[in-house]
C-alpha cells in the first residue's frame, strides 16, 4: 500500500485538490442556494442529461485541449510560457486572412490553412524564445508583451483589411466553404477540429515520452545543469519548445474559426490561453492527461452554464473553484508531511526486512 | 492630422494623461518591489480587483471612506499573503499560484457582485463614496500647468508621492536594504540573519498595499462603481511597465507615463475613426525591445567580468610560477 501511494503520488495529490474543490462546490452551493439539492443537480447531472450539453463539453475542450497541451510542451521544458494566448489569436488572424483571400479545392485549401496558422503562432512564439535562450530574457514578460502585440495587430489585420461592413458588427469576412471543417454530427457542432485536438494531444505525448528530443525536453525541464553536462543542448530545446507551442496553440486558434465560427470574431482575447494553463497544471503537464483535464473544465464550466441558467448561483463559482484547485495542485508542499511519514515508514520496513 | 495634434498639445489631454498613469504607476511600484525581492507578484491584477471591490461594498455599506479605504486595503494585501503563504510555505511556483490567485479574485468578485446586488455587471445600483478631488493652491492659479497638474484626484498625487516614497524605502531604509539583499542574494542574506521568507513576505503585502490602492483608484475615483473585471489587464500592463523602468523609481514614473501617453492617444486616434490598434501596440513592443536590449547588455556584462576574471586568475597564476 504504501509503495503504490508512493508511485502515484503526485496523482492522489492532484485527486485530492480534485476531491476538496468539488467539496468546497457542495458547500458553497449548500451555504448560497435557496434549495440546493436542486442547485447540486443542475452543477454535476446538468452537463451530463442533455445531449447538446454533451456536445457543448466536447466542443469547449477542444481550444483548451490545444492551448494546454501547447502549454505542456512548455512547461515540460521548465519554460513558462504565457504566449499560447498571443499565438492563438494571431494565428486565427493570419490563418483566417489566408483563408478568405485565397481560393483552391477543399483537400488542399484546409491543410494550408492549417498549416499557414501553425507556422504563424510558431514564429510569434519564436522571439520570447530566443529573447530567453540569448539573453535570458524573462519569457514570462516578453511573452505576456507579445500577447498584447497579437491582439492589437490582428485586430489591425482583420478590421482594417478583412472587415464584414455587411455583418453590423465587427467581424472578419466568412471563410469560403473550402476552409471550413464540416460539421460532421447533424444538429451539433462537432467538428474536425475537435478530432485534430486530441491527434495534437497523441502526437505530443509520443513526442515527449518515444523521442530523443522529447527526452531532452523533459531532461532540461527535470534539472537544467544535469541536462548540459548530459550533453544536451538547451538553447535549442528552449527555442524547440517555444516553437513547438506556438504551432500547436496557432492550429487550435485558427481551428476554431473553421470549425466553430467560420469567421474571426474574437475584439479582445479570448482567454484560451489562462484555461490552457490550467488544464496543463491539473493534467501535470502529461498530453495525454490534458485531454482529461479538459474535459474536465469543460464539464465544470457547462455545469457552471446550467446552474446559472436554472438554479440561483451563478457561474463564476467555477472560477473559484477552478482556482483552489490549481493553488492545492501547485502546492508542491501540500500534503509534503503525510509523503514523508510514509516515505519514512517504508524506508524502516525495508530496514527490517534486511 | 492638425485636429490630431491640438487635440494632444491640449489641457485636457495631460490631464487625461495622469489620470490613465495612476492606475499603472500604483502596481508598477508593487510589481518592483516584489520583483527586487526575486519573487516577481503577477498577482497585481487580482489584488486590484478585489480591493476595488471590497472597497466600494464597504464604502457602500457604511458610508465612511476611511473603512472603504482600510478595507480595500486589507483584501489587497490578504490576496499576497495568500500567495506568499502558498509560495514561501507550501513551495507552490509563485508564478502559477499567482494565475491562479488572479482567476481566483476575478471570480470572487462578480460571484460576490451577484450575491450583494442581484446583478452581475456593475455596482451602480449601489451608493459608495468616492476619493476626492484636491486643488493645489497657487499652482492651480498657473496657467496650462496648473490645468493638468491640479485637480485630480487625492489617490493621484499619492501614486506621485509614492516613487519618492518607494526610493526611500527601497534605498533608505533596513528593510529596503533587507528587501534588495534577499533579491539579489538570499544564501548571502540568510547567512548574515536575514529571515528570508519574512522579508520575501513583507515584499509582497507592501506590493499588495500598491496594488489595493490602485485598484481603489479606479472604482472610487476614475469611476465610482465597480463592475466586473473593471482592471482590464492593468496589472499585467504594470508588470511591462515595470520592466520597461527598470524597476527604478524614475524610471517608472516615466514608463508609466508613457503607457498612459500612448493609451491617451489611442482614444483620441479612435474617435477621430483611425484605426487605433497599431498605436496601442506601441508600448508593449517598446517593452519587448528594452527587455531584449537590457538583457542583452546584462549578459554581455556577465561576460566580460567572467572574461576579466579569467584574466586575472591567469596572471595571479603565472606570477606565482
Amino acid at each position: 500500500m504504501d509503495k503504490w501511494i508512493l508511485k502515484y503520488f503526485t496523482l492522489i495529490r492532484v485527486m485530492i485538490a480534485l476531491i476538496i474543490g468539488v467539496a468546497v462546490t457542495i458547500l458553497m452551493i449548500y451555504l448560497i442556494s435557496e434549495y440546493p439539492g436542486e442547485s447540486l443537480k443542475y452543477f454535476f447531472t446538468g452537463p451530463l442529461v442533455s445531449k447538446g450539453r454533451l456536445f457543448n463539453i466536447l466542443e469547449m475542450a477542444a481550444p483548451m485541449i490545444f492551448c494546454g497541451v501547447a502549454i505542456a510542451l512548455s512547461f515540460q521544458a521548465d519554460q513558462f510560457n504565457l504566449g499560447a494566448e498571443g499565438s492563438f489569436i494571431i494565428a486565427a488572424a493570419v490563418g483566417t486572412a489566408f483563408a478568405v483571400s485565397t481560393n483552391m479545392p477543399a483537400f488542399i485549401h484546409i491543410p494550408l490553412v492549417l498549416l499557414v496558422a501553425g507556422a504563424t503562432g510558431a514564429a510569434w512564439s519564436l522571439i520570447p524564445g530566443i529573447l530567453k535562450a540569448k539573453w535570458k530574457a524573462s519569457e514570462l514578460v516578453s511573452s505576456l508583451m507579445m500577447n498584447y502585440v497579437a491582439l492589437y495587430l490582428s485586430l489591425f489585420l482583420i478590421n482594417s483589411y478583412f472587415r464584414d461592413l455587411d455583418a453590423g458588427f465587427l467581424v472578419s469576412l466568412r471563410l469560403p466553404e473550402t476552409a471550413l471543417f464540416t460539421q460532421f454530427l447533424p444538429g451539433t457542432r462537432m467538428h474536425f477540429g475537435i478530432i485534430l485536438a486530441v491527434i495534437a494531444a497523441l502526437a505530443a505525448y509520443y513526442f515527449l515520452y518515444h523521442t530523443t528530443s522529447g527526452y531532452e525536453f523533459r531532461q532540461t525541464g527535470y534539472n537544467k545543469q544535469f541536462a548540459r553536462f548530459g550533453g544536451i543542448n538547451i538553447i535549442k530545446v528552449i527555442i524547440m519548445s517555444q516553437v513547438l507551442l506556438g504551432f500547436v496553440a496557432g492550429v487550435g486558434g485558427v481551428s476554431e474559426v473553421m470549425g466553430i465560427h467560420g469567421r474571426f470574431l474574437w475584439q479582445g482575447f479570448p482567454n484560451y490561453g489562462w484555461d490552457g494553463i490550467i488544464v496543463a497544471i491539473i493534467g501535470r503537464s502529461h498530453p495525454i492527461l490534458i485531454i482529461f483535464s479538459s474535459l474536465l473544465l469543460a464539464y465544470l464550466r457547462v455545469g457552471g452554464q446550467v446552474l446559472n441558467l436554472m438554479g440561483d448561483v451563478p457561474a463564476e463559482l467555477v472560477n473559484v473553484i477552478q482556482s483552489l484547485i490549481i493553488l492545492l495542485i501547485t502546492a508542491e508542499a501540500f500534503l509534503g508531511q503525510w509523503k514523508y511519514r510514509i516515505t519514512r515508514r517504508q524506508a524502516e520496513k525495508e530496514e527490517a526486512a534486511k | 492630422m492638425s485636429e490630431l495634434f491640438s487635440s494632444i498639445f491640449s489641457v485636457n489631454f495631460g490631464f487625461a494623461i495622469l489620470r490613465v498613469m495612476t492606475p499603472l504607476l500604483f502596481p508598477a511600484i508593487g510589481i518592483a518591489i516584489s520583483t527586487m525581492a526575486g519573487s516577481q507578484n503577477i498577482a497585481m491584477e487580482g489584488s486590484m480587483l478585489i480591493a476595488a471591490f471590497f472597497g466600494v461594498i464597504v464604502g457602500a455599506l457604511t458610508g465612511s471612506l476611511a473603512l472603504a479605504l482600510i478595507a480595500g486595503i486589507a483584501a489587497g494585501v490578504l490576496l499576497c499573503m495568500i500567495l506568499g503563504y502558498f509560495h514561501l510555505k507550501l513551495k507552490a511556483d509563485i508564478f502559477l499560484s499567482a494565475v491562479a490567485l488572479n482567476m481566483f479574485a476575478s471570480g470572487i468578485t462578480i460571484f460576490l457582485l451577484f450575491m450583494i446586488t442581484g446583478d452581475k455587471g456593475s455596482t451602480s445600483s449601489l451608493k459608495s463614496p468616492i476619493f476626492p478631488n484636491f486643488h493645489i493652491p497657487l499652482i492651480e492659479k498657473i496657467p496650462i500647468i496648473g490645468g493638468i497638474i491640479s485637480g485630480h484626484n487625492v489617490l493621484t498625487y499619492v501614486a506621485l508621492l509614492s516613487v519618492p516614497l518607494f526610493f526611500i524605502l527601497m534605498f533608505k531604509t533596513p528593510l529596503g536594504l533587507r528587501i534588495r539583499a534577499v533579491g539579489q542574494n538570499p544564501d548571502a542574506a540568510e547567512s548574515v540573519g536575514i529571515d528570508v521568507n519574512r522579508t520575501k513576505m513583507y515584499a509582497l503585502m507592501i506590493s499588495g498595499v500598491f496594488a489595493a490602492l490602485g485598484g481603489l483608484y479606479l472604482s472610487m475615483g476614475y469611476v465610482s462603481w465597480f463592475s466586473r473585471d473593471m482592471t482590464a489587464g492593468r496589472g499585467f500592463i504594470a508588470i511591462a511597465a515595470a520592466t520597461l523602468g527598470g524597476m527604478m523609481p524614475v524610471g517608472l514614473l516615466l514608463s508609466s507615463l508613457f503607457f498612459a501617453f500612448v493609451s491617451a492617444v489611442a482614444i483620441y486616434i479612435a474617435s477621430l475613426n483611425i484605426p487605433s490598434e497599431l498605436i496601442q501596440l506601441i508600448p508593449y513592443l517598446t517593452t519587448v525591445i528594452a527587455l531584449a536590449v537590457f538583457s542583452g547588455r546584462a549578459t554581455r556584462k556577465k561576460k566580460e567580468k567572467a572574461a576579466a576574471e579569467m584574466a586575472q586568475k591567469k596572471l595571479e597564476q603565472q606570477g606565482q610560477q
